[in-house]
């Protein structure tokens, strides 16, 4: 990406290294939700659900979670990946794989916290049916992580939003490598640093315009959705 | 699945619930045999839904027992109930069928079948693929009760199941019912529309404050109550 | 409904989703840490694919202060380090973290200043003299102040005039522990003088009010030397393509590859491979 044309220009060339940068940036923070949402929908649903001792006390870690500073899971990761710490015999340093770990630690909590809180919410409404169906643990939680999702969408993005926008982690865990580790906001924060605050500038409006037509593509779906099930 | 054991008969021995330093029901001691329908009648608050609730095996009894043929420990495989306000899944109607079908251990391959035939029981068949929670009040409570059919109860629990609908869909739910009663189901329902209890009961069960005040068949109740209770409820007035 | 159908979807996409980079990195590429200098100039930008078109060899280039590169180093997450502090190479190289330092190119520091020089020192031939008269005179002053090669000069020439300065500082010295970038952003914001290498001043994007105010001085040169990490050390350092890249740096083809930079006609940094003082 040649700082001597405006992010613009840029967009309107299809400059490869934007693309690159772009498609970068949907693949981690993708991958990070899907991995986070793996592990998050069905953690939240099950603390939901169920009665434990400490419970609370879970639930408050949890939602603190949410606000995990992004640097500081870079940094946690990242000595966890060296090759002097533990993972190190993996080689996943300066990787976009590292990148999407340090993202799905990141947002995991935001996706396990939102499913908890709209999974608990929603069982108030559904428990007794669930109970006079004779529906087991297992049921219960897919029964309601389903009809919770469209709510469960948003949480999805809430996340997706997190990721996107963050830089502290990847920047560390990924090394901003250009045309392998290089995402929008890593580009941006470079950009910055070069001292073209123009492009960096630009380039914050095309992430911001790419976030916004997920977002978008996430509600028409949900609007299909809904008309189909109610 | 092999078919379980029977729920009945359900059986109260002097049971009493006490929820938040409340009496909701108070030395309750009553039996649920096969036959024709029971009606619990009473005003607000005099431990209805709470009695259905325990009897479907829902709430723990503080004190007494609850049995279901002589368990105190019956999963709810041959009993259904239909709530004041049934909740349906954010699904089609026939889904929610299929779903409580499969929940019932009926073979995939049964399902479609015996959800049309609910759904033609209860009258809603052009429904069927509509989501459930846009019907109509009326429409929802049907397709509760066909839910609950599905499960193939001996024993079906309704709680004021005609209380916030229109005389037309009254009806229908009630010719369901009879419907139900017909196939040897045993029916018990709570109500407040003293005619419906007429209609519908063979046994009236008065409730007032989480006691039974008094109870006995249908015909013997409205034309001679023994308790004074019962006598002001006929007429009327109000129970506090 | 989730059916075995879903959850066997999920697991192949996510086989996938985590094997695709892995399997790209298995190619022949190798991890240079190296400094912000050298790729906030662009430098890399332009030898790095020639280095590739003869080889092959992808150089995924970790761009930190000469510290941080260092320790990644040390920690083994690089396979080469290029970097310009002799002195901080020389003790990673006796610690031995690397094999042997190569010396490959030069260029100089310069002091950037406000147009309107508040300090007077511009046109000042001894770059000693013009940091204590910035000290005496209280005017703003931006360091690096993240262990770069940049900052330990920076120390080294307030010693040569007898200052201290991590004891003698005052508020008009503002460590900000970045790199060259936000710290040429920090002076042009607050009109405070910075000492900078030339290649990321040419480069440089927001020079706002700011202008070289002194140049020259044998001491503002700066040398950069690269070193392959010890497989000693690091048994998983990819050696033989390391070493490749670095015999390519010290070689004609890349040191006049170095040389061809330039920035509107400018050269930035001058090769000297073949001077063993360097």
């Amino acid at each position: 990406m040649s700082g001597d044309h405006s992010a613009l220009e840029l967009v309107l060339t299809a400059d490869p290294a934007l693309i690159a940068i772009v498609r970068l940036s949907l693949i981690v923070s993708l991958s990070a939700v899907f991995f986070a949402a793996l592990v998050g929908v069905p953690f939240g649903a099950l603390i939901a659900l169920t009665r434990f001792p400490g419970r609370e006390g879970v639930i408050v870690v949890l939602n603190a979670l949410m606000g995990l500073p992004p640097v500081v899971v870079g940094l946690a990761i990242y000595l966890m990946l060296s090759r002097s710490g533990p993972l190190g015999e993996f080689g996943l340093l300066f990787t976009p794989q590292a990148m999407v770990i340090a993202q799905t630690v990141l947002i995991a909590p935001i996706i396990a916290a939102l499913t908890r809180q709209t999974i608990e919410d929603l069982w108030i409404e559904y428990r007794d049916e669930l109970a006079a169906m004779n529906v087991g643990p297992a049921g219960r939680v897919a029964t309601l992580v389903w009809d919770a999702r469209f709510s469960l969408v948003t949480a999805l993005l809430a996340g997706f939003g997190r990721a996107a926008a963050e830089v502290g982690a990847v920047i560390i865990v990924g090394g901003n490598i250009e045309g392998f580790t290089r995402t929008m906001t890593t580009a941006i924060a470079l950009e910055t640093s070069k001292g073209d605050l123009p492009l960096a500038i630009g380039l914050g409006f095309v992430l911001m315009t790419i976030v916004v037509v997920i977002n978008a593509l996430a509600w028409v779906a949900r609007r299909g959705a809904e008309r189909y099930a109610g | 699945m092999r078919a379980p054991l029977s729920n009945l008969p359900v059986q109260f021995d002097e049971v009493g619930i006490v929820a938040g330093g409340v009496t909701i029901l108070d030395s309750v001691s009553l039996t649920f045999t096969p036959g024709a329908p029971t009606v619990l009648i009473g005003p607000n608050g005099s431990g209805k839904t709470t009695l259905l609730r325990a009897a479907m095996g829902l709430i723990k009894p503080t004190h007494g027992r609850v049995t279901w043929a002589g368990s105190d420990l019956m999963p709810p495989l041959r009993r259904a109930i239909v709530f004041q306000r049934p909740t349906m899944l954010r699904r089609s109607a026939a889904a929610n069928l299929h779903y409580a079908l499969a929940n019932a251990g009926l073979g995939r391959a049964q399902r479609s079948a015996r959800a049309a035939e609910l759904l033609g029981l209860v009258g809603v068949s052009e429904l069927g693929e509509r989501p459930a929670r846009k019907l109509s009040g009326g429409e929802q409570q049907r397709l509760a009760l066909a839910r609950a059919l599905a499960r193939d109860p001996e024993i079906l629990f309704l709680d004021e199941p005609t209380a916030s609908l229109d005389p037309a869909a009254t009806k229908a739910i009630e010719d369901v019912i009879r419907a139900v009663v017909a196939r040897g189901i045993k029916v018990v329902m709570s109500t407040h529309d003293l005619g419906e209890a007429k209609r519908l009961a063979d046994e009236i069960v008065l409730m007032h404050r989480g006691r039974i005040v008094e109870s006995g068949p249908v015909a013997a109740f409205f034309s001679e109550p023994r308790t004074p209770e019962a006598k002001q409820f006929i007429a009327g007035e109000l129970l506090v | 409904m989730l059916t075995r159908r879903h959850i066997l979807t999920a697991t192949a996409v996510s086989a996938i989703l985590l094997a695709a980079p892995a399997a790209l990195a298995q190619d022949k590429s190798i991890v240079v840490a190296s400094t912000t200098s050298t790729q906030d100039s662009g430098l890399f930008g332009h030898i790095l694919p020639i280095f590739k078109a003869k080889t092959g060899i992808e150089v995924k280039v970790v761009a930190q202060g000469t510290g941080q590169a260092l320790d990644t180093a040390r920690r083994g997450d690089a396979d080469v380090v290029f970097v310009h502090a002799k002195s901080a190479e020389e003790k990673f190289l006796s610690e031995g973290f690397g094999v042997k330092r190569f010396p490959v190119m030069y260029n100089d520091f310069v002091i950037i200043g406000p147009k309107s020089d508040p300090a007077g020192i511009k046109g000042q031939k001894d770059v000693a003299v013009a940091l204590k008269t910035i000290k005496d005179k209280g005017i703003p002053f931006i360091s690096r102040g993240d262990r770069s090669g940049t900052h330990i000069a920076e120390i080294n020439l307030w010693k040569a005039v007898g200052i201290d300065i991590a004891k003698e500082k005052g508020p008009w010295y503002k460590s900000i522990g970045q790199g060259m970038g936000p710290a040429l952003n920090a002076a042009a914001a607050s009109n405070a003088y910075v000492m900078s290498d030339r290649g990321t001043w040419i480069s440089f994007k927001n020079k706002g009010d700011l202008v070289i105010a002194v140049k020259g001085d044998k001491r503002l040169f700066n040398q950069y030397g690269v070193m392959l990490v010890n497989p000693a050390k690091h048994p998983h350092v990819k050696k033989e393509l390391g070493q490749a890249f670095i015999n390519w740096l010290i070689s004609p083809e890349g040191q006049k590859a170095i040389a061809d930079y330039k920035i509107n006609g400018e050269q930035l940094f001058y090769p000297n491979a073949g001077d063993p003082s360097a």
